[in-house]
C-alpha cells in the first residue's frame, strides 16, 4: 500500500505541521484506509504499509523521508514493540503505537519501549491532528542533546549542524534544522561530537533516548546477568562510545533496576538501597536533599528523567543527616544511578516518586549538592528536590520534609526546570555550609557548561517570581513552571541549552558537568540543583541572571539571589566568582550560575568541611551545589573556600 | 428528481435505523466528515474494504471453531483484529460482540 510520495527535504515551515510526513503501518486494511484519509485531512503526507518488515525497509530507504511514524500493535509478521523500539534505535523517530486494546499493560509496554503516543482505535482524527508535537518535541531534545555533548564545541557543532540543515529539509524549518542536524549529529557525527567532546577536559557522552535503547537492547540481548561492557559496546556497536562510557551506564542501570525491584515507596526503597551501597558516608548527606539532588544530577543524562532523578534523589535521601561529608563522589555516583534507574523506570513517567522524602533531606543536600553543571535533566530532579529544600527554608536539616514536597512536586521530566529548584536554594539555605556543599560542587566540571548555565540562568527568571524567599515555600507548583523556562536551556538532552544559555550562568554549569565523567548523568542533576539554587535566591537573581548569565558576575548575583537567606547569600555572592574556571568558555558564561553551584560543589567535593561557611547562605543552592557538585567530585575545583570563582572543571576531582 | 428524493429519504431512514439500532455509532459519522470532494465514495470504499476484510476474517475464525481442542488464543487474536476493524467504521454491534467473544476466549468457554 503506499501512497503519498515522501519528500525528502523541503520544508514546508510556514505551513507546519502540514507535509508532516507519516508513515503508517497497519495490517488491517479498514483502519489503514481510515487513518490515511484521516492524516491527509490534516495536510499530512501519509504513506501506508501493511506489514511491518516493509516498513523498516522504506524508512532505511528514505532515511530522513519521514518525520514520525504510526504503528498497530498487533500484527502479524512482526509485534508493534519490535517494531517500535527498532525504529527508535535506528532512526530515532517518534512513533505512536495504536490499537483497540486498551489494556494497562499494554499502554504501559508502549511506553516503557519508548512510544511517544499511544492511541485507542478507533482512531479520531483530533488525536491525528496533535501528532506534530510529537516531531517538535524530540526534535527539541535531541536539538539540545546534541548541543549538550558538544557543548564546549558548542559553536562548532552548531554551526556544523546548521550546514547540514541545509540539506535537510523537512516540513517544518525548525523541526528540519533541528532534525537535521540532530540527526546527522547523532548518526554522523556522534563520533565528531565525541571527538570535540574529548578534546575537551572531559569527553561527555550524552546518553541520548535513542543511545539508551540501544544500551538496554544490547544488556537484554546478553542478559543482565551477564552483560558486560564490553560486549555492551561491541553489540552498540556506536563510534565514539568507550567502555568506561558503557561502564558507568551500566552501573547506573543496573541500580536503577535494583531501584526499581527493591523500592516499593520511592523513598524508603531507593535511599535504602543506595545507603547501603554508598555506606555512611551518605548519611551525611542525608539530608537527602543532596542525595536526592545527586541522583537527580546523575540521571541528567537520562532524558525524560528528570523526574526520575528527583525520585532517585528523594531515594537517595536516606537519612536526612546534614552532615554533607559523605564523600560526594559516591553520593553522586550514587544518585546519578539511582537517578538513571529512575530515569530508565521513571522516565517514563513515573515522577510520582518524587517523594517527599526529597523535601526533608534533600533541603540539606540540596543545596550543597548543588552541582552546577547540572544537566537540565538533572536540574529538573534538582529542582525538584530544591524545591523541597527551597520549601524548607528552615534550617536544612529541618526543613527537609518540607524541601521534599517540594521535591515530590516533580520537577517536570523535562529536568530542565531547574526553577524549581531555585526556590529550593532559597529555603535551603539555611542550612549551612554542609558538606554538601561539597558534594555539589565537586562534581561538575564542565560537561554541560550550556545546559547549566541556561538552566540555571532560566531559574532565576522564574524562580524569582516563584521563590519567594527562603523561607516561603515557594508553591510547589510554580516551581515546576519556573523549571520550565529555566530548563529551556537546560536539558542536558537537549543541546540547545548550550546556546541558549550561553548567556546565563548556566553554561557555565555545564562545563561543570563534563568533568565528571561518571557523573554526566548526575550533571543535569546537578544543574538543576545549581538553577534551583540560584533561582532560589530570589526573583531578583533572577532578572540578575538572564542578564548575568553572559557574565559570569551574573552568576554571583545568583549565587547571590539563592542566598536569600541572607547569610548565605554573602558568602555565596562574595565566593561565587563569576568566573569559573570550567573548562569552557561556557563555564564561563555561566560562571555566575556556575560560581554558585561550584562553590559549592567545590566545596562540598573538596572536602565536606569548607564549604560549610559559604553553604550556609546558599544552602538552597549548596544542596543543589553540593549535589551537583558531588557527581562533579571530579571537577569541583576544591577550592575549600567558597569562594569558587570559577572552578576548574578540571580540577573538581571525580 | 422525485425519484432521487425518495431514495434520499429511504437511505437516510435506513441509516437513522442503524443508528436506532445501535448497529452504528460515533464513528460512522466521523467516517462520513471524512467524505468530501476530492473523496467523494470514500465511506463506500472504506465500507467494502471493511466487508472484504471481515469476510475474510470470519472464514478464518469459522476455521479456528471448526477445530478442536478451540486455539483460544488464535481465536482471541482473530477476534481482536476483527474488532479492531469494526470499530474503526464504527460497526458497535459488531464489535461489541467481538468484545464479548473475547471474553469468552479468555474464560475459555467454548460454548459461549
Amino acid at each position: 500500500m503506499s501512497t503519498s510520495t515522501w519528500k525528502s527535504g523541503e520544508s514546508v515551515s510556514e505551513q507546519f505541521p502540514a507535509g508532516l510526513r507519516v508513515l503508517v503501518v497497519d495490517d488491517d486494511p479498514t483502519c489503514l484506509k481510515i487513518v490515511e484519509k484521516m492524516l491527509k485531512t490534516c495536510n499530512y503526507e501519509v504513506t501506508t504499509c501493511n506489514r511491518a518488515e516493509k516498513a523498516l525497509a522504506l524508512l532505511q530507504a528514505h532515511r530522513n523521508g519521514f518525520d514520525i511514524v504510526i504503528s498497530d500493535v498487533h500484527m502479524p509478521d512482526m509485534d508493534g514493540f519490535k517494531l517500535l523500539e527498532r525504529i527508535g534505535l535506528e532512526m530515532d523517530l517518534p512513533v505512536i503505537m495504536m490499537s483497540a486494546d486498551d489494556g494497562k499493560q499494554v499502554v504501559m509496554k508502549g511506553v516503557t519501549h519508548g512510544a511517544c503516543d499511544y492511541l485507542i482505535k478507533p482512531i479520531r482524527i483530533e488525536e491525528l491532528k496533535n501528532i506534530w508535537q510529537h516531531v517538535v518535541r524530540k526534535r527539541k531534545n535531541e536539538w539540545k542533546e546534541l548541543e549538550q555533548s558538544t557543548s564546549i564545541e558548542d559553536g562548532v557543532d552548531r554551526a556544523h549542524k546548521q550546514s547540514e540543515d541545509a540539506d535537510y529539509s523537512s516540513s517544518a524549518n525548525e523541526g528540519g534544522n533541528w532534525k537535521s542536524s540532530k540527526r546527522r549529529k547523532d548518526e554522523e557525527d556522534e563520533l565528531e561530537e565525541r571527538d570535540d567532546t574529548s578534546t575537551l577536559k572531559k569527553p561527555r557522552v550524552v546518553w541520548s533516548v535513542e543511545l539508551h535503547q540501544q544500551f538496554v537492547a544490547a544488556v537484554n540481548q546478553l542478559g543482565i546477568d551477564k552483560a558486560v561492557p564490553k560486549k555492551i559496546l561491541e553489540l552498540m556497536n556506536v563510534p565514539g562510545l568507550t567502555r568506561e562510557n558503557v561502564a558507568s551506564h551500566l552501573q547506573k542501570y543496573r541500580l536503577y533496576l535494583r531501584r526499581l525491584s527493591g523500592v516499593s515507596q520511592h523513598q524508603g526503597g531507593v535511599s535504602n538501597s543506595f545507603m547501603g551501597t554508598q555506606d555512611a558516608t551518605f548519611s551525611p548527606i542525608s539530608s537527602l536533599t543532596g542525595l536526592d539532588l545527586q541522583t537527580l544530577a546523575v540521571t541528567g543524562q537520562l532524558p525524560p528523567q528528570s523526574l526520575a532523578t528527583l525520585q532517585a534523589v528523594g531515594f537517595a535521601r536516606p537519612s536526612p543527616k546534614s552532615g554533607l561529608s559523605i564523600p560526594m563522589i559516591d553520593q553522586r555516583n550514587l544518585f546519578s544511578f539511582d537517578n538513571s534507574k529512575f530515569k530508565f523506570g521513571e522516565g517514563q513517567g513515573q515522577q510520582q516518586q518524587q517523594q517527599p522524602n526529597l523535601g526533608n533531606n534533600k533541603q540539606l543536600n540540596l543545596l550543597h549538592g548543588i552541582p552546577t553543571t547540572m544537566e537540565p535533566k538533572q536540574l529538573a530532579n534538582l529542582h525538584q528536590s530544591l524545591e523541597n529544600i527551597s520549601n524548607m527554608q528552615v534550617p536544612v536539616s529541618q526543613g527537609n520534609s518540607i524541601l521534599m514536597h517540594r521535591g515530590t512536586a516533580r520537577l517536570p521530566p523535562n529536568v530542565g526546570q531547574p526553577v524549581t529548584s531555585n526556590g529550593l536554594p532559597g529555603g535551603l539555605l539555611p542550612r549551612n555550609g554542609h558538606a554538601e556543599n561539597g558534594r555539589g560542587a565537586g562534581g561538575y566540571t564542565n560537561p554541560v557548561p550550556q545546559t547549566t548555565s541556561s538552566a540555571a540562568l532560566t531559574f532565576p527568571l522564574n524562580h524569582g517570581t516563584e521563590l519567594p524567599g527562603t523561607n516561603s515555600f515557594p508553591p510547589l507548583g510554580s516551581p515546576p513552571g519556573i523549571q520550565s523556562l529555566t530548563h529551556k536551556g537546560q536539558f542536558p538532552q537537549d543541546i540547545t541549552v548550550n546556546s541558549e544559555i550561553k548567556g546565563s550562568t548556566a553554561g557555565g554549569f555545564i562545563p561543570g558537568y563534563y568533568v565528571l565523567n561518571d557523573l554526566q548523568q548526575l550533571r543535569s542533576h546537578d544543574w538543576e540543583l545549581q538553577n534551583v539554587g540560584l533561582n532560589f535566591d530570589s526573583p531578583q537573581s533572577a532578572s540578575s541572571l538572564p542578564g548575568s548569565l553572559e557574565s559570569a558576575s551574573s552568576s554571583l548575583y545568583v549565587q547571590q539571589g539563592i542566598s536569600r537567606s541572607g547569610p548565605l547569600r554573602n558568602s555565596s555572592s562574595g565566593g561565587s566568582k563569576p568566573s569559573f574556571p570550567v573548562e569552557g568558555t561556557h563555564n564561563q558564561n555561566l560562571g555566575s550560575i556556575v560560581n554558585s553551584s561550584v562553590r559549592i560543589k567545590s566545596e562540598n567535593v573538596v572536602d565536606a568541611g569548607c564549604p560549610s561557611t559559604l553553604y550556609p547562605e546558599h544552602f538552597g543552592q549548596e544542596d543543589l551545589m553540593s549535589a551537583l557538585l558531588k557527581q562533579q567530585e571530579g571537577i569541583g575545583p576544591g577550592n575549600p573556600d567558597f569562594d569558587f570563582d570559577g572552578y576548574n572543571i578540571d580540577n573538581i576531582p571525580v | 428528481m422525485d425519484q432521487r428524493n425518495q431514495f434520499h429519504r429511504q437511505v437516510a431512514l435506513m441509516r437513522q435505523s442503524l443508528f436506532d439500532q445501535g448497529y452504528i455509532d460515533e464513528q460512522f459519522v466521523q467516517l462520513e466528515e471524512l467524505q468530501d470532494d476530492t473523496n467523494p465514495n470514500f465511506v463506500e470504499e472504506v465500507v467494502t474494504l471493511y466487508y472484504r476484510d471481515s469476510a475474510r476474517l470470519i472464514v478464518s475464525i469459522e476455521q479456528a471453531l471448526d477445530k478442536s481442542p478451540l486455539d483460544f488464543n488464535k481465536l482471541d487474536s482473530l477476534m481482536h483484529q476483527f474488532k479492531g476493524s469494526s470499530s474503526s467504521i464504527g460497526a458497535r454491534k459488531v464489535k461489541a460482540e467481538c468484545t464479548q467473544f473475547r471474553e469468552y476466549c479468555k474464560a475459555e468457554n467454548g460454548e459461549g
